[in-house]
């Protein structure tokens, strides 16, 4: 058993202590962030005025008819392929019937047994641990408006989310040979940001869960070990973020096992995240199937994928985030844990990869954009995208640095300053004179100084105290204004002090 | 003559404007009256817009004092068929729940209609949401046959076939779902084309069954008939199903010849259940193509007997999907006094939809849910495939088919209320065209005790110019289409 999934719950010690394992499945929804909606003309945006995006054919106006997006079609193509699915030859909508009210027609159009891409996977790493996560589907559907809750007995629809492609990915359990499922909050988490990755790598989506254009639908179960039934299952609503993805999913596993250990059963139910309560909620109990009365969408017609579409479309896709990892571990020698940050971020992978390649000390460029690079992005709040700083800026930097024109101490103020002005690192030494020392005869001077300064240490050096020499070498940095030459201070401090 | 322009065709009127013997606000004036004076007794109207067409009869003058080139339909009073969206004019479905429904855009073949120059005098009463075959289920008033005032008019486009009759508007349109523009074109003695499915744009049509739906002309003649076809059919951008094909102009197709015509004559649409004067109207009609060069055969094509059951399974299916979106939210009635969502839904639909609506939703829910689905919607389509490639195959020997449009003429209105299964007979001959998406078009073809017998000519898909040429010869060696109701 996974012990880091239970650490409130010390098991006791018993030969005939029942182990559990969990089994979480996950429907995600993707809003595309194609221009205009999945069936109808209307622009796709996040907030603006109530029902200002909206028009006969995503208010479900009678008469009215959908037409599909084939932009939406190919972004979801696109995210197919990079899951390792395939894309169904012939692929057909279908009207999931129900009522309610941010639901103009009363029905979805969506996908059922013939969706879009069928048999992929996701790569997650966890605790050093690699899987691939089996994904069943990714199918194609519309979103629906908001239900916005005011005082009194009514509600107000908003329905310019209405008619918004949809993309729906779901996990398979049990995984087919060769692939796994996912068992652990922290593999839930995983999953998602991965998949997040991918998806913002493809550029077909946003993925802002506190925006919603990303959202989570884990279903949760725990059996006995060994046991190949599936227990009951739960489904969590309301996750708006990763982190509460993995508490919610940590929540109910707990939950769940403590239940059954108490001898209580599980309810087939959804449940309801409370992030300021740390739990969920029963919001309803699903004792029987939802009847949606799936039949094919008699308005469109089937659509039919020939295999040059697809392989364009293949080879139209952008280097993906584990191959970018791989690449960046092998072509620039870097180290696999900065890596992973690197390509966390398509913009700051770019930025490494362009850089990188114009230096020959990569591993330096990796340290500076995994160090002090990030660490001014999340001091200052600013997004990749926006900083001033380019790949020029950084190369220019390692030059000076290389050629002995300032030091790295130095250069940590250069790179602040870069990074705040977006001047160029030579003008930056240039204006606020910077050199690093070289001339012998300054430092010399200055080494001088501090042995004449420090007789008590100068002596408990000579008496073997070595380590001392690191508290010389600041002296020294610190009479020069950081700007001596190390390389030099050293030769110096050993020459006089013996 | 002015006094009775609207006894006249399409075509005739057009050759009067265009040599200037009358004009565009005359000949409205001209059928408004005729609108007052005869509708208190036939009733095909909802609503009226003698101002509107006034309005649009106005600017044809003008465009015709400019010397500007005229359309086959400028000029021309059409009306709508109430289940076809009309900006800003009230358009019910002849239902309750869309009693106050004003939509906010044309559907596309009344643009179409409006680009032509055609005027709108009104939209007509229909089946409530065009589920019906004698304009008794509409949720206001029944409209009532110009030739007999006490039988149908026939259904759903019972409306739009009556005003045609009763000279209320040079032509109009209805759609067919199962028969709704052929049945009542044969009940009130007047043509009436379903064309091939995808012909016509659905776009603004409020779908009643969406694979079965298309809208068609109904008109004085089969000239009128292939004019007003030209005018509405054509890919449509915002209708995926309306297929992608030019266009020809259908009145070339206009010919009085059918030499070598090979016509088909299936056993199943005669005998059993059908009128012996109908079939008798309907055989002489054949031998009298024969004596013009035709040559015919009887055939059999079982499946068609499937027809009805098929439909009866798929068209409230998807009727009981389409009518969902009619719950009180958004437009329409909203019944008063709930407390929470599901009452309201509840409320509005039991008050807003009348019997037959309600029977067909529940009809189509029980088809579609989990455990029958297989059994019956996935059956229906499978047996709806067999009947197309039955008429396939029945068309690769045979140019048309012809049969009785209806196996009887018009009833009485409140005959078969308590007889729904034999209303739905009525159907029985028309039905199986929608299955198989293929046009038919109904033209007079007798009379029985002064009521109309209508003959339907079937062709193989996208093929109206063959039905176009076979019913035109008919009509120029018969007066059927020349007599009048006296009203």
């Amino acid at each position: 058993m996974n012990r880091d999934i239970y650490p409130l719950f010390p098991i006791p010690c018993s030969l005939t202590m029942i182990e559990y394992e969990p089994v979480i499945g996950m429907e995600v929804h993707v809003e595309l962030q194609t221009e205009s909606k999945m069936f109808c003309g209307c622009k796709v945006d996040f907030g603006g005025d109530p029902n200002t995006r909206c028009c006969p054919v995503c208010l479900g106006l009678p008469g009215s008819l959908p037409v599909v997006n084939g932009r939406a079609i190919e972004y979801m193509a696109k995210a197919a392929i990079a899951l390792d699915c395939s894309i169904t030859p012939q692929s057909i909508f279908h009207r999931k019937n129900y009522y309610y009210p941010d639901l103009p027609k009363n029905y979805q159009i969506s996908q059922y047994d013939n969706p879009l891409g069928v048999d992929g996977y996701v790569e997650i790493t966890v605790g050093g641990i690699t899987k691939k996560i089996a994904v069943r589907r990714v199918h194609m559907e519309e979103d629906t408006g908001k239900l916005i809750h005011v005082e009194g007995n009514f509600s107000h629809v908003d329905y310019n989310r209405s008619g918004v492609p949809l993309m729906e990915i779901v996990t398979m359990n049990p995984p087919p040979p060769g692939y796994d499922q996912i068992q652990s909050a922290d593999e839930a988490r995983e999953y998602l940001q991965r998949l997040r990755q991918i998806l913002l790598y493809l550029g077909v989506s946003d993925c802002k869960m506190e925006e919603g254009s990303m959202r989570c639908e884990p279903n949760i179960s725990i059996r006995p070990k060994g046991q190949e039934k599936f227990g009951t299952k739960t489904e969590i609503k309301n996750l708006n973020s990763f982190r509460s993805v993995y508490l919610g999913v940590e929540y109910e596993l707990k939950r769940q096992e403590k239940l059954l250990r108490e001898g209580g059963t599980v309810v087939q139910e959804t449940r309801r995240w409370d992030d300021s309560r740390g739990m969920t909620a029963s919001m309803r109990t699903k004792e029987v199937e939802q009847e949606y009365r799936y039949f094919p969408e008699p308005d469109l017609v089937p659509m039919r994928f020939e295999s040059d579409w697809i392989e364009n479309l293949r080879s139209s896709l952008p280097e993906l985030p584990m191959a970018k990892r791989d690449r960046f571990i092998s072509q620039y020698g870097i180290a696999e844990v900065d890596a992973e940050v690197l390509v966390d971020s398509l913009d700051l992978a770019n930025l490494f990869d362009n850089t990188a390649k114009h230096t020959k000390d990569p591993k330096a460029v990796a340290n500076w954009i995994t160090g002090e690079f990030l660490r001014l992005i999340n001091a200052t709040g600013t997004a990749i995208s926006d900083t001033k700083l380019t790949s020029k800026h950084i190369c220019g930097m390692i030059d000076i640095i290389e050629n002995g024109t300032i030091n790295r101490n130095i250069a940590k103020t250069v790179f602040e300053d870069m990074f705040n002005t977006g001047k160029q690192a030579d003008q930056i030494v240039e204006e606020k004179g910077l050199k690093q020392v070289t001339d012998t005869g300054a430092i010399e001077a200055a080494v001088d100084k501090v042995i004449a300064d420090c007789p008590n240490e100068v002596e408990r050096f000579k008496a073997g105290e070595e380590r001392l020499v690191g508290f010389f070498v600041g002296k020294v940095m610190k009479e020069t204004q950081g700007k001596a030459n190390p390389g030099v201070v050293n030769k110096l401090l050993k020459e006089k002090l013996g | 003559m002015a006094d009775r322009l609207f006894e006249l065709t399409t075509h005739e009127l057009h050759d009067l404007l265009k040599s200037k013997q009358v004009s565009a606000v005359e000949v409205a004036q001209n059928f408004i009256e005729r609108i007052d004076a005869v509708d208190g007794k036939v009733r095909s109207f909802v609503t009226t817009t003698p101002e509107l067409a006034l309005e649009q009869a106005k600017a044809i003058d003008e465009a015709i004092a400019k010397g500007e080139k005229l359309g086959a339909l400028a000029g021309i009073p059409g009306a709508i068929k109430d289940n076809m969206n009309t900006r800003g004019i009230l358009t019910t479905c002849s239902s309750k729940i869309l009693y106050n429904y004003k939509p906010v855009y044309d559907a596309t073949v009344v643009q179409k209609l409006g680009e032509a120059g055609a005027l709108t005098v009104g939209k007509t009463n229909l089946d409530e949401f065009a589920m019906g075959s004698s304009c008794e289920n509409s949720g206001f008033f029944p409209t009532h046959n110009p030739w007999n005032l006490d039988k149908v008019p026939g259904g759903s486009s019972g409306g739009s076939a009556a005003a045609v009759a009763a000279d209320e508007c040079a032509f109009s349109l209805g759609s067919d779902t199962g028969g709704s523009i052929r049945q009542p074109a044969s009940f009130c003695g007047v043509v009436g084309l379903k064309p091939t499915y995808g012909r016509v744009s659905r776009y603004g049509l409020i779908a009643f069954a969406s694979s079965l739906d298309q809208i068609g002309p109904i008109t004085k003649d089969v000239t009128d008939s292939a004019l007003v076809f030209n005018a509405i059919a054509g890919k449509d951008p915002c209708d995926t199903t309306s297929l992608d094909i030019e266009t020809p102009d259908f009145t070339k197709a206009l010919r009085d010849d059918v030499k070598g015509l090979k016509i088909g004559v299936p056993k199943e649409f005669y005998g059993q259940g059908t009128d012996p004067d109908v079939e008798k109207a309907v055989k002489d009609v054949i031998n009298m193509l024969a004596g013009l060069g035709a040559e015919y055969k009887e055939i059999s094509m079982s499946s068609v007997n499937y027809g009805l059951p098929v439909y009866y399974i798929i068209a409230p299916a998807e009727c009981s999907s389409n009518l969902a979106r009619f719950d009180g939210v958004r437009y329409g009635l909203r019944s008063k006094g709930s407390t929470d969502t599901i009452a309201m839904y509840e409320k509005t639909r039991e008050e807003g939809f009348g019997a037959e609506v309600k029977q067909r939703i529940m009809i189509g829910t029980y088809a579609l849910s989990a455990g029958y689905y297989d059994a019956y919607y996935l059956k229906a389509q499978k047996v709806r495939t067999m009947l197309r490639m039955d008429f396939e195959k029945a068309f690769e020997e045979f140019d048309v088919i012809i049969t009785p449009t209806s196996p009887s003429v018009a009833f009485g209105i409140g005959a078969l209320a308590d007889d729904p299964y034999a209303m739905k007979l009525a159907d029985v001959c028309t039905i199986p065209a929608n299955l198989a998406g293929i046009p038919a078009i109904s033209i007079p073809c007798g009379f029985k005790n002064g009521l109309p017998i209508g003959l339907q000519i079937i062709a193989k898909g996208l093929d109206e110019e063959t039905l176009f040429r076979v019913a035109y010869t008919i009509e120029q060696h018969t007066q059927w289409h020349k007599k009048k109701p006296n009203l």
